[in-house]
Order: C-alpha cells, then structure tokens, then sequence
C-alpha cells in the first residue's frame, strides 16, 4: 500500500508556520528519497511463486501486494537488494538505474 | 512571612529530600520514573511510598538506570503526562544523552539533582560539579537555599516549565546532604491551593490518537537553526514567566523567593558575593555579622544559572567596588564556571570592578563562617587597590 498522504507539504515560509519543537502531524510525506538508489529491483512475475517473503523483509515497506501481485513503489525504494537477495526463485533481479 | 503566619499552617519535620517528595505530591504527576542513587533516594523512597499507600495517583516505574529514567520521562511527557523524576552526580552524567533529547523536544519535565560531586577520586558527597557539567543540555537550573524552597520550588517548577512560552524542562539543584538529608521545620501547603495555582497539565505537543503526531523528528542542516532558535527565545521567555510565577506563588503561599536572583542588603553594599544554593544561608549570617562592624557588605543568591540574569548583573557592575563569586565547581584550565558567566555579564557595558573567583565547597567541605568572612576582607582589600590573587582555592592546605 502506498503511504497515505494526509495534505501537501509546504516547508515553513513565516516563524509561526514551523512546528512547536521538532513534532509535526502524522502521516505527511515531505518528499520522496528514490534518488538514492543506484539499482533498482525488477520482477519477473512468472517465477513468483507469491510468498510474500519479499514483503515481508523490505526495510522500507514498499511492496505492496493490494493488487493480487506484488508491486514496488519506487517512491521510496532505495535499492538495497534485500528481496533480490532474499528472494527463493530468483525472480528479483536488481538492475542499473537507467539501464533497462 | 506575616501573610501565611495568619493561617492555621501544616508545618512538618522534614529532611530536604522529604520535603521534596512532599511537593510532588503536591503536584499530582502522572508518571515518575527514576532510580534511586545517594543522596536523591530518599526522594524516591518517599514517592514509592506515596504511590503504594495510594496517597498519590501515580504511575511509577522503576527503571534499570538513570538513562532509563530519562527516557521513559520523555515517553511519558510525550503522551502529555506531568512527569517527575530525580538523581544525582554519576546518575546525571549517565542520562545526559537523554537530557537534551528531553529539551530539544520541549517537555517540560521537572527533575531534581541532589547536588554531589563526581569521580575520581570517588566522594558522595555535595558540590555543583555535576550539574554545572550540564549547563548547554537546555534545561533550566535552579538552586535552593533549603527545604522550603525545595518544596516551594517544586510547585513553581512545574507552572514555569509547563508555560507554554516556555515549554522547557527543569532542573531543581539541591545540596547533597546539607539540603537532602538535613532537618527542618516545612510548611506544607495546601491541597487545593496547590491545585488551583497549578492546573493540570495541558499541551498540543504530545501522542494524541484524534490528532497523529510525529514527534522528535529529524530536522536537516537547512532547519535545525529555526528550531534552536525556539530553544533560545523559550528561555529568554522563561526569565519574565519566572518572575511573574514567583509573585503569584507570594500571592497564594506568602512566600517569595525573588525569581532569577535574590539580593540580601545590596542595594548600597560595596562588597558582593554572589553564590549559588545552601552556601547562601550561611553568607547572610556574615553579612549580618559584618554590617553590624559597619562594612557594606552584600549579598546576592544566584538562583537560576540557566536562564542566567545577565542584565541584573550588568547593572550590579556598575554600583558595586568588588564581586567575589564563589564556586562549587572548577573549570579546569580556566575558572570557576559561575564565576566565567558572572564576570561576562558584569563587565558587559565597560563596569569598573573588581572580581575574585573563591573556589570552595569542593566535594561536600564546609563553607565556614570563617572563610565568608576571609572572603569579603579580601574583596575589601581589591577594593582598596591591593594585589590579591584572582583565582583562590578557599581553605586549600598547600601549594
């Protein structure tokens, strides 16, 4: 599931606009951080076998499998390889940015 | 004194760290958490007694150290309870991680450090080294003259951190043994005037299941500035809230601490030592003593050290000949501390003054009579144009 975005983020533009301490409401989202990522993971649904182990172990929790088959958000995936690497039949494989 | 004398007061025999437990109690917070280290346990002890007697409505955790307790006050102040929690030298040092999580994330938790200094050599007993240590942590400091204030200060405390303009955490310094576990008549005040000068507390700056709240984010390069800016103006807005809170608490208790400084006979005195806690009872005995030979000798407690009254002492470097600050702590490779912060403030706006640095009290000795009275002969000899040493070790055997 994609991260549920409460409102637009605007940065502070007067004093009495910056949050009281460093707290702010839940649940918005200030930018996405896919620019890290040098690799990018790609699934070969054929071979998925859909157990979820992918899900389960992304550090950031952007697979989603609300659509009957599992999908990343590349918002916020920054590439680290774990579902590749976790994956039991290899349908993950991580691919150069840009390269496809 | 005149005000409360008219009322039937509750008056107890008690320790400083009684009188504290006392006050929070008083104070009806929801959560304490701490671990107890000599010579704040009485405190706990008394707390946990209260809270298992069901005299008060209180969580109380009993956590595995003093980093603990500092994290699960913050917890606690996070879910918008009022939260207590105490310690002591090592205990300070071991929560100083937390100590400033707690003030750059605005609560106002109250905490009190039963003054003792820290190892090595190893010594429980009480000077200012430990709190002294955590002067930039963000927290506010003050430092008591006995139990009264002890307890008074708890209840002050509270309505000055919780002021929204504030919103700033605490810290009640009380000597090691002198204060802590030393015997006095208290006046205990009462229940609901307690409750009608401190309502409970409120804030928008907490977990709220109707309004989802991150808390303790990261602020990047770009923005860390703007919000230590807002630690920086709170505390300059603490200076005014603690006045004011220190008037009203006259109002209702009839007593008056003075709030960031208390003079005793400065207002034409030549000579001023400035000193912080305990020390203070004895100096004004000293200067009773001496304004009876004649000498225009004064006195000021130093109160809060954070915020510090740099404009009170700007102005006292105009009117006095000499200033003598007297340490419980050194800086080492430099001066006392309090004498640093002093002298800045004094000789801000070009004063003509002289200062002596007494660094004294180390590690629980005693302040003497004797020695107070060294030291304003000695700021009478600066003040006459003689050569006196500008750091002394008051009371040291050797050289």
């Amino acid at each position: 599931m994609k991260p549920r975005v409460v409102k637009d983020f605007t940065y502070p533009r007067t004093k009495e606009e910056l949050p009281f301490g460093p707290g702010s409401q839940a649940g918005v989202l200030v930018e996405v951080n896919s620019g890290w990522r040098t690799f990018k993971p790609v699934l070969d649904h054929e071979k998925c076998i859909n157990c979820l182990r992918c899900w389960l172990l992304c550090p950031d929790g952007v697979i989603s499998k609300e659509n009957g088959q599992l999908e990343f958000d590349f918002d916020y995936c920054k590439g680290c390889g774990i579902c590749a690497y976790e994956c039991p039949k290899k349908a993950i494989v991580m691919v150069k940015e840009g390269a496809e | 004194m005149s005000a409360i004398e008219l009322r039937n007061e509750n008056k107890k025999f008690l320790s400083g760290d009684e009188a504290v437990a006392e006050g929070v109690k008083l104070c009806r917070p929801d959560v304490i958490a701490a671990y107890p280290i000599t010579p704040q346990t009485v405190i706990v002890e008394k707390l946990s007694e209260f809270v298992a007697s069901k005299e008060m409505d209180c969580q109380y955790l009993h956590v595995e150290s003093e980093h603990s307790a500092m994290a699960a006050s913050m917890g606690a102040s996070m879910m918008g309870s009022r939260t207590f929690t105490a310690t002591s030298s090592q205990g300070l040092l071991y929560m100083c991680e937390m100590l400033h999580y707690v003030s750059g994330s605005r609560f106002p938790i109250v905490m009190v450090n039963a003054n003792r200094t820290v190892a090595a050599p190893w010594n429980i007993f009480g000077d200012h080294r430990d709190s002294l240590s955590q002067r930039d942590s963000g927290w506010m400091q003050v430092y008591v003259e006995n139990g009264q204030e002890a307890l008074d200060m708890v209840i002050q405390s509270y309505k000055i951190a919780e002021n929204q303009s504030v919103s700033t955490p605490i810290m009640i310094n009380l000597d090691g043994f002198v204060l802590t576990h030393t015997y006095e008549l208290v006046s205990i005040p009462e229940q609901n005037q307690v409750d009608e000068f401190l309502p409970p507390y409120s804030t928008t700056n907490k977990f709220d299941f109707e309004n989802p709240k991150s808390l303790c984010f990261t602020a990047s390069p770009e923005w860390q500035t703007e919000f230590r800016y807002q630690q920086y103006e709170a505390m300059e807005n603490a200076k005014k809230v603690i006045q004011e809170v220190d008037k009203e608490f006259s109002q209702v208790f009839g007593r008056t601490y003075g709030g960031m400084v208390e003079e005793y006979h400065c207002s034409d005195a030549d000579y001023i030592l400035v000193a912080m806690g305990s020390v203070a009872g004895t100096a004004k005995i000293v200067v009773d003593k001496l304004r009876k030979q004649g000498k225009k000798v004064g006195l000021v407690k130093l109160r809060f050290y954070r915020p510090f009254p740099k404009e009170y002492f700007k102005k006292l470097g105009k009117k006095a000949k000499a200033v003598g600050v007297i340490d419980r702590d050194i800086s080492f490779g430099y001066e006392g501390a309090v004498y640093s912060d002093v002298k800045a403030a004094l000789f801000s706006q070009g004063a003509d003054v002289k200062t002596i640095n007494f660094i004294a009290g180390i590690s629980g000795r005693d302040i003497t009579k004797e020695f107070l009275a060294e030291m304003y002969s000695q700021l009478e000899a600066i003040g006459n144009g003689d050569k006196v040493e500008e750091i002394q070790f008051t009371g040291l055997r050797w050289k």
